[in-house]
């Protein structure tokens, strides 16, 4: 029943693929099979047709070479200037990148999408401007001939005889949202280029002539009809899955390619790539490396990474596995990744080469099982091929050299020893000298010390002895069994050591990945999160590092300022800029904006890019090389989910905080509609009551009037008092102006202030004879002890004693307030203090539970502590305690008092 | 109709300038309002006003200048209105020629008190005390014998404690700032040092009053000064 329903998750995966489409801009490709047909005029057309419909239409770049009926259609649209870039003496004439995202037209017209821009454009290509183009909301309307196709170049190559430098990834024109065909028989571009309407560069005019050869030009043709017919196929195929058309579906198919340091690997590349094309199915370039890797050259290593990375480009996943036997190692990765195919090169090598080391192919096709293996011809006029072969062995001359010696020695210890020992024993030191040999210098010196120990060993200790002759035949199969023996030890020790150093490379990376992670986990700020990728990364590729984050306002913070930094110039940051915005990686080594000094990677978090990694090599590289990519990006990878969790973190308090600000306005609010309003209402109903009937009131009922509007005003004003000094408080605003002040004078003070609130409560004042002075603010103090005692006078019932005590215990002065009321709850003995905090018992009475808290605030604002407790026999004691100073005041002395 | 003295009021604040000409002209005076600096310096050149009553908090100038322009050419008593918290204001006022202050709000009762002492003091023009023996309450002081009585048991007490008391006794019920009262006890040269009246207080005090937690005679005036309770 299955059978006719839409995979969800495929649906789903489609409609969030033209979702991100519609944001995007649609590419529509003009295709033709070579120079000539009219594309660029059929696309011109397009273009009028599109502004006539009202669309904002900008011709971007239309190559000057235009002939005159499709320049008479570009003087209807709109036209972006030409660039010029100054290049060698001359000047060059670009499509202005920067310019048409500025101007933001609907559609953009950018004749010729294989070109490649001048030095110190944006990007390298043409192909990545538009790009650009689309990713910004800008539909293109682009040319392109089947020749530049990336996947087809070995083809046209071998058709044609010209080898096309500038491509374009399939992956573009297999994104395009449409292509158009351009079609137009030979025999008719043949006439059109005899009349001189086809526009030849003169330079290049006699190679251009031969692949204008009508032979050529028809197998164009072909290709690029069949390439447009792919491509319908593959609408079809999309138009089907989408309306859920049953029918034959192709089985899931893998494809891998095993890619080696050789010039033909790029073809079997291209090729794969084309068979996983017409399949559709996914496909990895597979390097195997082997020991005989640690000897490639410089160059072979370089081609190796070319390769790896042209699968990249076409749209190919990229694999290095380590192991000792290919054919094992290759079988064994095919089938952890579920490969249907395996595609490998038809070994370009002597039948006894084979024979020696073995096929390939025929282990493969041994061992593969049920997986598929398709050979694919070399390409035997590649005379390059011999400069990247593996080079030969690295070992210098003086590793020659000490194997040499290391020979000589052997057969002098043998020497002595052969006058009691049998010579095949004699074999073991020598072999003991090859496998020493073997482990410290590789293959080349031990293969020579094997030839030399079996010629030592034939000359000294062989009868006839001193010669090279042999008497017994027997010594023969010895020599031979003694070679085998010894290049196999050879072989099998530089494999062993070859395994131990790529294990050590493999456990120095892990360490390395390791120990960054560790230190990045243990990182709660951006700082140190800079300075561990710094050290890590710049321990790793050799280069300075530098961790750039960009705040939103734009402007770029660089963090991390270890020896290994450095701190990128204008130019660099701009290129920063573009890798934050596109989140790709750019500069040096790469294909976008390769002018500048460095490196960057994006910071690439899940939710975008949080900052970049700039990286400025201590020698240039010419490319980065998979292995280096990879490794750069996991490093790039950790840093950023540091980053991330940091920077969640920071909006995560910042959201505390707010969420605590918003607290406290509410609890101000509540606390202001309430405790203001309270008096306001009285206040107002009593005033009103006056003005209404004032004279039929009865006195006595006046004057009580006329008291609760004097009340409840004292009220009010106490509580915008709290209200502005918890505000001074909280702003940093209040002074602390200290000055030796009298304890007994603010209290004094405190208790005159407060008479009003105090009088239906006997207050007893026990303060310490002698007391000395102590630095404080006498106002903020004051304020404290105004707070406390109103606080008691409010929570106990009338005619409760207040204790007010002041003494001094070690060097602190201790102040109490003491009541008899209900005291407080033991959890809010901690909790009274804090802002608009009103415990249960206070909730009914007057105040925004303000007065605590600015005790609090000014209590510790004088380096003193306050807090409340419950009294023995019921009631709360507030008490604080401020530190005395060391020494007392100096005063003039004075005569002794007058009168007797 | 009424013949009191005439007071000049200087507030921005309508309502505040309502209650005020209410509360006066019941008392009897009479009663000058003006806006801003400028009008009030006007009134107080034209009507000759028998007390100024001034904000701080004006408009177009600061409350001090005000205080130095019509220190400039009249010695009438001004009393300062301003809000709480703005304390070194007023001290700056006083110290600029302000008799006293009042911090808003104030009841009507507490500012017809003070009113009440600054045309007094006017009234007395000079700095000599008239009469040779201060009274107020159970204190008892005869400036022509030096001799002091609390519930008349003589107290004996320092010459600086005494020059204090007799200072406080001079601007009896107005507010001397510490810098006035440093001057006029310990001379010009140590009106920084607040300490000593902290230390000579204390003394007067627990000579002169019963409670000295709770002052009847000598009061503070947090961060301003003292004043010896008004008469």
């Amino acid at each position: 029943m299955n059978d006719g329903r839409r995979d969800p998750d495929a649906l789903l995966a489609r409609v969030q693929a033209e979702e991100a489409k519609k944001a995007r801009g649609k590419l529509k490709i003009f295709f033709g099979a070579s120079p000539g047909v009219g594309k660029t005029y059929t696309m011109l057309e397009a273009g009028r047709e599109q502004a006539r419909e009202g669309l904002d239409v900008l011709v971007g770049y239309i190559e000057p070479h235009v002939r005159p009926e499709t320049q008479a259609l570009v003087l209807g649209l709109d036209m972006l200037a030409r660039k010029e870039v100054p290049y060698r003496g001359t000047k060059l004439v670009e499509f202005d990148l920067e310019a048409a995202l500025a101007k933001r037209p609907q559609l953009i017209l950018v004749d010729e999408l294989a070109h490649s821009n001048a030095p110190g454009m944006t990007h390298a290509k043409r192909w990545q401007d538009v790009l650009q183009l689309l990713e910004a909301g800008i539909s293109v309307f682009t040319t392109l001939n089947v020749q530049h196709l990336e996947s087809l170049k070995d083809v046209i190559a071998q058709i044609t005889g010209v080898s096309v430098a500038e491509t374009v990834p399939d992956s573009v024109f297999d994104g395009a949202d449409e292509v158009e065909l351009v079609d137009l028989p030979a025999d008719d571009l043949l006439e059109r280029m005899r009349e001189g309407k086809v526009y030849l560069p003169h330079q290049a005019e006699r190679a251009i002539k031969n692949f204008f050869a009508k032979g050529n030009l028809i197998a164009l043709r072909e290709l690029a009809l069949r390439k447009a017919a792919e491509r319908v196929g593959a609408q079809m195929d999309d138009y089907r899955q989408q309306q859920g058309v049953s029918g034959v579906w192709p089985v899931n198919e893998r494809l891998l390619v095993c890619v080696g340091p050789s010039p033909f690997s790029t073809r079997l590349v291209r090729a794969t790539r084309r068979i996983a094309g017409s399949l559709k199915a996914p496909w990895v370039a597979v390097h195997v490396e082997t020991p005989a890797d640690s000897r490639l050259s410089e160059n072979a290593r370089e081609l190796l990474s070319q390769t790896l990375h042209l699968a990249e480009q076409l749209g190919g996943e990229t694999a290095t596995i380590t192991g000792p036997n290919l054919p094992d190692e290759l079988i064994h990765y095919a089938r952890s990744r579920n490969v249907t195919k395996i595609i490998v090169g038809k070994p370009n090598r002597s039948r006894w080469k084979e024979w020696l080391q073995g096929s390939l192919v025929y282990e493969l096709t041994r061992k593969c099982g049920d997986i598929d293996v398709y050979v694919i011809t070399g390409d035997r006029d590649d005379k390059t091929s011999s400069a990247q072969q593996p080079s030969p062995p690295h070992a210098s001359g003086n590793a020659y050299l000490v194997s040499v010696l290391i020979v000589l020695a052997c057969t002098l210890i043998s020497w002595p020893l052969s006058y009691t020992l049998a010579a095949a024993t004699l074999i073991m030191v020598y072999l003991l000298g090859i496998v020493a040999i073997a482990s410290r210098f590789g293959r080349g010196p031990s293969v020579l010390a094997s030839l030399l120990s079996v010629a030592a060993f034939d000359f000294f200790f062989v009868p006839p002895f001193f010669t090279f002759a042999v008497q017994d035949t027997e010594y023969i199969f010895t020599f031979a069994v003694m070679l085998a023996t010894a290049l196999t030890i050879s072989t099998l020790t530089t494999r062993v050591t070859f395994q131990a150093e790529s294990a050590r490379a493999r456990e120095r990376r892990a360490a390395s990945l390791y120990a960054m992670s560790h230190q990045l986990a243990a990182a709660r700020t951006l700082e140190q999160i800079a300075q561990a990728a710094v050290r890590h990364v710049s321990d790793a590729v050799d280069a300075k590092v530098a961790v750039l984050v960009a705040d939103p306002g734009g402007a770029w913070a660089s963090l991390g300022s270890e020896t290994n930094s450095f701190e990128p110039g204008p130019h660099d940051l701009a290129v920063a800029r573009w890798v934050l915005d596109h989140e790709e990686i750019a500069g040096h080594s790469t294909a976008t904006l390769p002018g500048s000094a460095g490196l960057y990677l994006p910071l690439r978090a899940s939710h975008g890019a949080v900052g970049v990694l700039g990286i400025l090599p201590s020698t240039p590289w010419k490319t980065i090389g998979p292995d280096r990519l990879h490794l750069l990006e996991t490093l790039s990878g950790l840093t950023a989910l540091a980053t991330e969790r940091v920077q969640l973190a920071a909006e995560a308090a910042r959201i505390r905080v707010q969420m605590e600000t918003e607290k406290l306005r509410n609890s101000l609010l509540s606390a202001v509609s309430h405790d203001l309003r309270t008096p306001l209402s009285v206040i107002t109903g009593a005033a009103s009551t006056l003005v209404d009937v004032e004279k039929s009131l009865d006195p006595a009922v006046r004057e009580e009037l006329l008291e609760s509007i004097l009340d409840e005003a004292e009220h009010l004003n106490r509580l915008v008092v709290n209200l502005l000094d918890m505000t001074r408080l909280e702003a940093g605003a209040i002074e602390v102006k200290r000055d030796w002040q009298s304890v007994e004078e603010i209290v004094g003070v405190a208790l005159g202030r407060q008479s009003d609130q105090l009088k239906d409560h006997p207050v007893v004042t026990r303060l310490e004879p002698e007391l000395p002075f102590v630095p404080m603010d006498d106002l903020l103090i004051e304020q404290v002890l105004i707070n406390l005692l109103e606080n008691a006078a409010k929570y106990s019932p009338p005619g409760a004693p207040i204790e007010l005590t002041a003494s001094e215990e070690s060097g602190r002065l201790v102040v109490e307030v003491a009541d008899r009321g209900a005291g407080l709850a033991p959890e809010d003995l901690e909790r009274v203090f804090e802002k608009f905090f009103r415990s249960n018992s206070a909730i009914a009475r007057p105040g925004a539970g303000l007065g605590l808290a600015i005790c609090r605030g000014i209590i510790e604002l004088h380096g003193g502590t306050i807090e409340a407790k419950n009294r023995d026999g019921g009631g709360a004691v507030f008490r604080f305690s401020l530190p005395l100073a060391s020494s007392q005041p100096t005063i003039p002395a004075d005569e002794a008092p007058t009168g007797a | 109709m009424v013949d009191g003295p005439k007071i000049l009021i200087v507030e921005d604040e309508q309502e505040i300038r309502r209650f005020l000409r209410a509360s006066l002209e019941n008392h009897s005076y009479r009663v000058v309002e003006s806006q801003t600096a400028r009008e009030g310096l006007l009134h107080a050149a034209e009507d000759h006003p028998d007390l100024v009553l001034l904000d701080l908090g004006l408009p177009d100038a600061d409350g001090l200048d005000v205080i130095v322009k019509l220190r400039g050419w009249t010695q009438v008593p001004i009393i300062v209105l301003s809000a709480r918290g703005r304390e070194s204001d007023k001290v700056k006022a006083l110290d600029s020629g302000a008799d006293d202050y009042l911090t808003k709000p104030f009841s009507v009762g507490e500012l017809l008190a003070r009113i009440r002492v600054a045309l007094r003091h006017a009234e007395r023009g000079g700095d000599e005390l008239e009469e040779p023996i201060f009274t107020l309450d159970t204190l008892r002081v005869d400036l022509a014998r030096r001799q002091v009585f609390v519930s008349d048991k003589e107290v004996h007490l320092t010459p600086i404690e005494y020059r204090l008391l007799t200072t406080l006794i001079k601007y009896a019920g107005k507010v001397i700032t510490h810098r006035q009262l440093l001057k006029e006890v310990w001379g010009p040269d140590s009106v920084f040092e607040t300490h000593y009246l902290r230390v000579y207080m204390t003394h007067l005090r627990r000579k002169i009053e019963r409670d000295p937690a709770q002052p009847r005679f000598l009061l503070t005036d947090p961060g301003i000064g003292y004043r010896l309770a008004a008469p």
